[in-house]
């Protein structure tokens, strides 16, 4: 083995393409973890309420969280076909145009969160529902009698409530974004344009395609310490945040 | 009912039908003649099984199936039996070091596995394991999760039925297996749901290490399948693939679904 001391990591802050693998897998992000946070809580708070077969729903909900994500991915990329895909179908039948949902580089990452997170949001459905079962009743039944309003109680009573829960699914939905892999693997193979190119894929293929072993393991590395400190820095800035 | 219930009742019906249909939808499909997915909503027009024969001439499914079931199942028993171990003395026993180990094993867990991720292949690489199921069990017998898991419910047993049981003679093992075990169920459970499944649906080490067709799980070699070019372009092939991949864990779930959901969510809320 030789010891090449620094030199990967000068090659890591000249090499474009890895730079823009973060920021594609930001970019995700972005998308991905206030999506999963609305529709998550959404999805819980019906849940809360008294309703039939509730045990069903809560169920079905969580069904595409225990299945590989390979099965996934192979599933959306068909309903995002072009052409015969079943969503761009249900489009035009309701006389709204196709798109282009893995072919146009400007949105081909956001299908990718969109379908993650159709893939993990049943877990954490289950995670806000027993942060909003924490909450006690006590507290609406008082709103009721000054007289708050429906956002007034989720705003004031029910947010505050389940901070905690929101900050794990922020640091939880980060950690697993970051890996994010399988799915531009098989689904665009980092493309059109490179625009799907994850981190992750990106050291992947600086490994196993071009064979740059130790390359690839200095960007791991690099990639680690980034994720660790952008999860510090949620940490605080979600536990300043009283809301 | 009042109005907002049903309402509510027609959201969750929508909310659960889009994540339901897809599944229902990619099982048809495979069963479909190719030329007629492209029109496939509700119910097919004829039913085939030649998606499922094209993929059986071409690829070792079942073979893969078989290692799939060998790996999950070997690291399942094993973070149970070695995870216990490991959890129980940290617990239990008192020994120089051990909130040193303690603190190191939580460590571990907090460092993000992209770090290790080529190191580890260099690892099996100098082990010369790459290539054999061995890269795919031994590095996957214990861990960080089911240990911590494993120590906080031991910490919860009163030293008493430990010291019991030391009076009767049970050397430590007698104690974590048969003294210990019974009273630990759902702990147990727990984690051999949370171990096999994510060993089930791991598709990025065995892509790493393993090479040789015949030694590929099940997840890896379906990738390799829709990805390369063996599957044709054929659509109805590889949703086939993916059916017969998700199947397994599909029974599993509708069969133990409260335990999969308990499961899941407890280790989303201990981390």
């Amino acid at each position: 083995m030789e010891y090449v001391g620094l030199d990967n990591f000068f090659r890591l802050f000249q090499d474009r393409l890895f730079w823009k693998a973060i920021l594609n897998t930001l970019l995700f992000l972005l998308v991905h973890i206030p999506l999963q946070i609305v529709v998550a809580l959404a999805l819980a708070y019906f849940l809360t309420q008294k309703i039939f077969i509730r045990g069903f729903f809560r169920a079905s909900f969580f069904l595409p969280v225990v299945i590989s994500g390979v099965v996934v991915t192979i599933l959306w990329q068909q309903l995002y076909g072009l052409e015969s895909g079943l969503i761009n179908r249900i489009l035009i039948s309701l006389g709204l145009g196709r798109v282009e949902w893995l072919t146009n580089w400007r949105v081909a990452m956001t299908s990718i969160a969109i379908m993650a997170t159709w893939k993990n949001v049943g877990l954490y459905v289950i995670l806000f529902l027993v942060g909003l079962q924490t909450v006690p009743t006590s507290y609406y039944e008082a709103a009721d009698v000054e007289g708050a309003t429906a956002w007034q109680k989720f705003r004031y009573i029910t947010l505050p409530a389940i901070n905690p829960t929101i900050f794990m699914v922020v640091i939880l939905s980060t950690i697993g974004g970051f890996s994010l892999f399988i799915e531009p693997y098989i689904m665009t193979g980092g493309g059109p344009l490179n625009s799907t190119l994850s981190a992750m894929l990106y050291i992947y293929k600086q490994a196993f395609e071009y064979y740059h072993m130790g390359y690839s393991a200095t960007l791991g590395l690099f990639f680690a310490l980034l994720i660790m400190v952008v999860v510090v820095v949620q940490k605080y800035t979600i536990e300043k945040e009283d809301i | 009912m009042k109005p907002s219930k049903i309402i509510l009742f027609i959201l969750l019906t929508g909310a659960a039908l889009s994540f339901l249909y897809p599944f229902y939808w990619m099982i048809l499909a495979s069963l479909t003649p190719e030329s007629q997915i492209g029109e496939l909503r509700v119910a097919p027009k004829e039913l085939t099984f030649s998606n499922y024969a094209l993929m059986f001439s071409k690829i070792p499914i079942w073979r893969s199936l078989l290692n799939s079931t060998i790996v999950a199942s070997a690291s399942t028993l094993g973070v149970l039996i070695f995870g216990s171990m490991t959890g129980y003395a940290l617990a239990k026993l008192r020994f120089k070091g051990r909130d040193l180990l303690f603190f190191v094993i939580i460590f571990t867990m907090t460092l993000p596995f992209q770090i290790s991720l080529i190191p580890n292949y260099i690892l099996m690489v100098k082990f010369g394991w790459v290539d054999t199921m061995a890269a795919l069990i031994v590095p996957a017998l214990n861990n960080a999760f089911a240990i911590l898991m494993f120590r906080q419910t031991f910490k919860s047993i009163p030293d008493d039925l430990i010291d019991a049981a030391r009076v009767d003679g049970c050397g430590e093992m007698r104690i974590i297996y048969q003294i210990l075990w019974p009273n630990i169920i759902p702990t147990i459970i727990t984690v051999a749901i949370i171990t096999f499944m994510s060993s089930w649906n791991d598709v990025l080490w065995p892509l790493i290490v393993i090479r040789n067709e015949h030694l590929m799980t099940m997840p890896q070699l379906v990738t390799l399948f829709a990805v390369g070019g063996r599957a044709e372009a054929q659509l109805g092939v590889k949703l086939a693939s993916a059916v017969l991949l998700a199947l397994p864990i599909i029974i599993a779930y509708s069969i133990f679904q409260k335990y999969f959901i308990q499961s899941m969510a407890s280790t989303g809320l201990k981390s």
